[in-house]
């Protein structure tokens, strides 16, 4: 359930009224009918979306009400069902994913943008997009036979060092939020390299060639022309990515240990929204537990909603600061 | 759109011959499906009119499409209870088909053989007995050396009629699992890890020393998975095997409806973590599918629960096998 943000609209355009021209023909009219067709369509989709989940999980709506969202059991057997534990496993899978991917792809497009011969950014940048060509039950496997055995390979060496933190405690078991974290990072990073890459490229050379001028070293040029211009278009590309990591489903489920548990400790094993609907559609006979299901997965449509709309609200803010 | 050109050749093969069916159509469990279309493929060389198409969607699915009437037949790893027989119109017939086993598999350096019985097993998973050098564990199996080593207990993530024979025996044999988890397809674990699939729970297993976890026993055996053996109600240890399972079919009282649990059965060689499987089938059936399934049915009993061993299952055992053939008969 991913869904994309805008990557980069240019305030020019933003508003603007359609183009007064010559009279319509007929052969115009009739495709402006149609593609404004296809346009409904897309939201005639979302809506009709949103009711089915709606409707689906009503029973779970009526019969536990809003307390589905903070109640932390989920028991199929008694009945009982709350989203909490899957929530919080989404979200800070998801923030782990970003606080690793989000530097690490900045850094590497503005390597790529600024500094690398022409040459070798594109040869990287080829290889980074056949990354996010990469199947994700691929990544999941590497994910098991990889990053679960490296992952509790270091854990004791973490808890030694951080344990006094809560984070860093508890058995190590090599799955759990830290490595769905690690393999949500891998997965959204050539997003967010890709993206904010391109965007780089479009900054004007002589904005650029101006603050040379003045004497202004490489890092100063990235710092006050570069990532300022291209900021909306890179936030763009950060919630394009938090999409796809809220939504990911089978990488995640291979190595989070699918345990609906809250824990402070990030060795511990979670679960994600888009994992259990995974897991427990296809067994789950009894109406109670399929109507949670589906509450699930109206939780999630209403997050990746929300979070496209806060994009949206913050690049435009950014967009009209000069 | 698959069913698209079945239909089709339904309407092509309907005209000249009248009420002869060209297709039926079935969903539910995956646990059987390598059997069942296996016997589907077979019974296609025997019959080239009829195409017998199985959707393996989960026992959960094929008890819902089976009351929708979207599917001829339904397949289910647990019986429907009254309250979903009652949604799909009062009737549904249970067929025995054949039968599995569920192993703990474990995964502790040094021990190949490793002795359980269920409450200690319940322990283990109730997160009661916490490391392998536990008194319990260590009076199962004198002359084992049982390392102090933590215990990981791994169970499936994605619901499953595995999962339903095991917390199912664990029920039975543990007041305190009747109590708080209870048995089902999908259950509140109260420790562990979740992996998906047979596949993810013994990845976890081999991977992580001082785990214990439960996969289908042809899952264990195919992938060389050192698994324990149980002590059955008899008290007699018995390591899962083919024979075994079917041992304790027989070791229970057959109900006229089939709807029967043989977990933890009587009988002295029965193998205690096993169940049946099930086609659910309505009694009364329109556009002449009736005798259809019925014919299907006859030549699995007859021919198909041969082919069951081979590919890891039990067969039915001779009490129930000549018990089903009379209820098939009933089936119009």
């Amino acid at each position: 359930m991913t869904t994309a943000a805008p990557v980069r609209t240019s305030s020019a355009r933003r508003g603007a009224a359609p183009v007064p021209g010559p009279r319509e023909r007929a052969g115009d009219r009739f495709f402006r009918l149609v593609v404004t067709a296809f346009a409904a369509l897309i939201l005639l989709g979302a809506a009709a979306m949103a009711w089915q989940l709606t409707r689906g999980s009503l029973r779970t709506w009526v019969d536990i009400g809003p307390k589905f969202l903070w109640s932390t059991e989920w028991d199929p057997v008694n009945d009982s069902f709350g989203a909490l534990p899957f929530l919080y496993g989404t979200f800070v899978s998801s923030a782990i994913a970003l606080l690793i991917a989000v530097p690490l792809g900045v850094g590497s497009a503005i390597f790529l943008a600024e500094l690398a011969p022409p040459r070798v950014s594109n040869a990287v940048s080829f290889a980074i997009e056949l990354l996010a060509a990469v199947p994700s039950v691929i990544l999941g496997l590497m994910g098991v036979f990889i990053l679960i055995p490296a992952v509790r390979a270091v854990e004791p060496g973490l808890t030694r060092a951080l344990g006094f933190l809560p984070f860093f405690r508890g058995a190590p078991y090599g799955v759990g939020l830290l490595t769905a974290g690690l393999i949500l990072s891998f997965m959204i990073l050539p997003y967010i390299a890709a993206i904010t890459r391109e965007v780089l490229l479009t900054v004007p050379r002589s904005l650029k060639e101006a603050l040379y001028a003045l004497g202004a070293t490489r890092w100063e040029v990235v710092r006050e022309v570069s990532l300022p211009y291209a900021r909306s278009g890179i936030f763009g590309a950060v919630f394009l990515s938090l999409g796809r990591a809220l939504g990911e489903t089978m990488a995640v489920t291979m190595v989070i240990g699918n345990t609906p548990k809250i824990s402070a400790s990030l060795f511990a094993p979670s679960y994600t929204m888009a994992a259990v609907i995974a897991n427990e559609l296809a067994e789950a006979a009894g109406d109670a537990h399929l109507s949670a299901l589906i509450a699930i997965g109206l939780v999630l449509f209403v997050v990746t909603v929300v979070i496209n709309g806060l994009a949206r609200l913050m690049i435009y803010r950014l967009e009209k600061r000069p | 759109m698959k069913r698209f050109p079945l239909i089709l050749a339904a309407a092509v093969l309907a005209a000249p011959a009248f009420a002869q069916v060209a297709a039926l159509n079935g969903a539910g469990a995956t646990f059987p499906y390598p059997i069942y279309s296996k016997w589907f493929d077979e019974y296609h060389k025997v019959k080239p009119d009829l195409q017998i198409n199985y959707q393996s969607i989960g026992s959960g699915g094929g008890i819902r499409q089976l009351t929708e009437k979207t599917v001829d037949f339904g397949a289910s790893d647990g019986p429907m209870n009254d309250e979903q027989i009652a949604k799909a119109g009062g009737a549904v017939l249970h067929i025995p088909t054949v039968l599995g086993a569920v192993v703990p598999a474990f995964n502790v350096d040094g021990v190949s053989e490793l002795k359980l019985d269920g409450p200690t097993l319940a322990g283990i998973f109730l997160g009661k007995i916490v490391n392998w050098n536990d008194a319990a564990l260590k009076k199962l199996n004198p002359g084992v050396k049982l390392p102090d080593l933590a215990i990981t207990v791994v169970h499936r993530s994605d619901g499953s009629g595995t999962s339903f024979c095991f917390t199912d025996y664990l029920s039975k044999v543990s007041p305190e699992w009747a109590s708080t988890v209870k048995s089902g397809a999908s259950v509140s674990w109260p420790v562990g890890l979740g992996g998906k699939g047979n596949e993810g729970v013994s990845g976890l297993v081999k991977q992580t020393p001082g785990a214990i976890g439960y996969v289908e026993l042809i899952y264990a055996t195919q992938n060389n998975i050192p698994y324990a053996t149980m002590k059955n109600k008899a008290g007699k240890f018995v390591k899962a095997t083919i024979a075994g399972v079917t041992a304790a079919a027989a070791g229970v009282k057959m109900p006229k409806d089939y709807r029967v649990s043989i977990t933890d059965a009587a009988g002295k060689d029965a193998y205690p973590i096993s169940t049946f499987t099930w086609l659910l089938i309505y009694p009364k059936n329109d556009g002449g599918k009736g005798p259809v399934l019925k014919d299907f049915l006859r030549w699995e009993l007859k021919n198909g629960q041969s082919m069951a061993p081979a590919l890891g299952y039990a067969p039915l055992p001779a009490s129930v096998k000549a018990m089903v053939a009379k209820t098939v008969e009933t089936i119009q």
